[in-house]
């Protein structure tokens, strides 16, 4: 794993209370919506654990909310992400789930519906510290952290769309750090996430498209 | 340049000649292909934030997210200023700012996780004062930061900083010893004395459980930033007297741990035990699950 920083000893930078309850989940929905990528319509929380029975004391809501509306971190606007969403015209909701007990204690599904009728859904965990994990996107385990750009490809589990894949990036000279491959089953549908030591061109998009096989392309830059 | 303990971090210093504040920075430049610049930069915002978070409540109290604090810093702070303080100026402010931090972080505002929210007022706090009360400039309480940031590192890297984890010893307990070894080296202590005022820390706030009244970084956590600063300063003040430690840092961060790890659940961030389950702090709750 990477190396620890002191400014993961000091740091991050963040609006209270909580480094995994506030900062944490701020960083969780502003992952979701960089991957969903158009204007947002409906957000739908799902709080699990922990999240689920503090949430209101812990300005999760405020946090969550914020970064669906694209605020890091350190945004002072977080205090105010309710408002904000209402004159932004979109429809939020907050639901807990105390039942399902077999996740990480900092757990919350974000349900995105966008102006142009995309629908994501993400599973993510704040795991201490401000640091988060996307374990999941619509029904697929996944996983990456977000501390690097990353590339998520939503494919046909099919012969040569790795290559095609690792080539777009390799033409445009960026190195990968971290790449897996998760899929639904053999041939039906699987996402790859491509993790990179440098920013990722809007137009890899369209190059890594260019395969028959690949349904969607999803570009997080940090 | 890297360390992984402290003893191999302290072999660079003597070595080398270098302070601690230093090694650091070679490393974090070295580690992460970064420069002296960029890195002073992004330490001198988090230092910003810092300054400013432990200043604001001093002169207007806030209520917290969850009502159980607001206006502890603006108390202090008068009654210091009406000199009725009884610690002295150095402690006064340290625990005022600590305090301070801590409101800030309950009420959704802007601080620096240090090593996280819910200890965050210690490192600012005790800095702050020194800075004050010393005439230290900006540039040196930089360093201070970079040696303190040294110490959270080592017990991020060995141990836990997380509550829920370790207990209140792992994120008021480390950055504590984060405070107290900035503290040595910005007056003036050798590297390693700032590891013996570090290792005191960690051995007087040993065991210490993490045990929030309904579960938010309020209360006890804001007192236990103002104890930990305390606390800094008093390892600080006994290491630059030249009192030496028996049990080096690195076996009292695998000592923390231990002891940490051993702690049942109900004292590690659950509000299932201590504080969090007197019978004042459950009046507060809307009821038990």
């Amino acid at each position: 794993m990477a190396s620890i920083s002191v400014f993961d000893v000091l740091g991050p930078n963040m609006i209270g209370p909580s480094s995994s309850h506030t900062a944490g989940a701020s960083s969780i929905a502003y992952l979701a919506q960089k991957m969903a990528g158009g204007s947002i319509k409906k957000v739908v929380f799902t709080l699990y654990g922990s999240f689920a029975k503090t949430y209101h004391g812990h300005g999760t809501d405020k946090a969550l909310l914020g970064g669906i509306l694209g605020f890091k971190t350190d945004d002072k606007r977080i205090r105010d992400s309710f408002r904000i969403a209402e004159d932004r015209k979109v429809d939020f909701k907050f639901l807990t789930n105390e039942v399902e007990t077999d996740v990480h204690p900092n757990t919350v599904d974000i349900h995105i519906e966008t102006e142009d009728a995309r629908v994501l859904d993400v599973r993510g965990e704040s795991i201490g510290g401000g640091k988060c994990r996307i374990v999941r996107i619509d029904n697929v385990p996944v996983d990456f952290s977000g501390e690097y750009s990353a590339a998520i490809i939503v494919q046909k589990d099919m012969p040569g769309v790795i290559k095609h894949i690792a080539g777009a990036l390799s033409d445009r000279n960026i190195n990968i750090a971290f790449m897996r491959l998760f899929r639904e089953g053999k041939h039906e549908r699987a996402y790859t996430i491509v993790e990179t030591d440098s920013s990722l061109p809007e137009e890899l998009k369209d190059a890594i498209m260019q395969n028959k096989y690949v349904e969607d392309v999803m570009l997080v830059q940090i | 340049m890297d360390f992984k303990k402290a003893e191999e971090l302290l072999e660079i210093c003597e070595s080398k000649g270098m302070t601690i504040s230093e090694v650091m920075k070679r490393r974090e430049i070295d580690q992460f292909e970064t420069t002296e610049d960029e890195i002073i930069y992004k330490m001198q915002q988090a230092w910003k934030i810092m300054k400013e978070s432990a200043q604001t409540p001093t002169k207007n109290a806030v209520k917290s997210m969850g009502g159980l604090i607001g206006g502890e810093a603006k108390k202090l702070n008068e009654h210091r200023i009406k000199g009725k303080n009884i610690v002295g100026g150095v402690v006064s402010k340290a625990i005022t700012y600590a305090m301070a931090v801590l409101e800030v972080n309950a009420s959704m505002g802007l601080i620096v996780a240090s090593p996280t929210a819910g200890s965050s007022g210690v490192v600012p706090g005790v800095l702050l004062a020194l800075q004050e009360e010393y005439k230290i400039s900006d540039d040196r309480v930089i360093d201070g930061l970079f040696n303190a940031g040294a110490i959270g590192y080592l017990a991020m890297q060995n141990a836990t900083v997380a509550g829920a984890v370790g207990g209140c010893q792992a994120e008021v307990g480390v950055a504590s010893a984060m405070a107290a070894s900035a503290a040595v080296e910005l007056m003036g202590g050798t590297p390693r004395q700032c590891t013996y005022a570090a290792s005191t820390v960690l051995m007087n706030m040993l065991g210490l459980i993490c045990d929030p009244v309904l579960g938010l970084v309020e209360y006890p956590c804001q007192n236990r930033n103002a104890a930990g600063a305390a606390n800094a300063l008093t390892a600080a003040e006994m290491s630059l007297a030249g009192i030496t430690q028996m049990i080096p840092l690195d076996e009292m961060i695998d000592c923390m741990y231990n002891v940490g790890r051993r702690l049942s659940v109900d004292f590690r961030e659950t509000a299932k035990g201590g504080c969090a389950v007197t019978p004042s702090a459950c009046a507060l709750c809307k009821g038990c699950k």
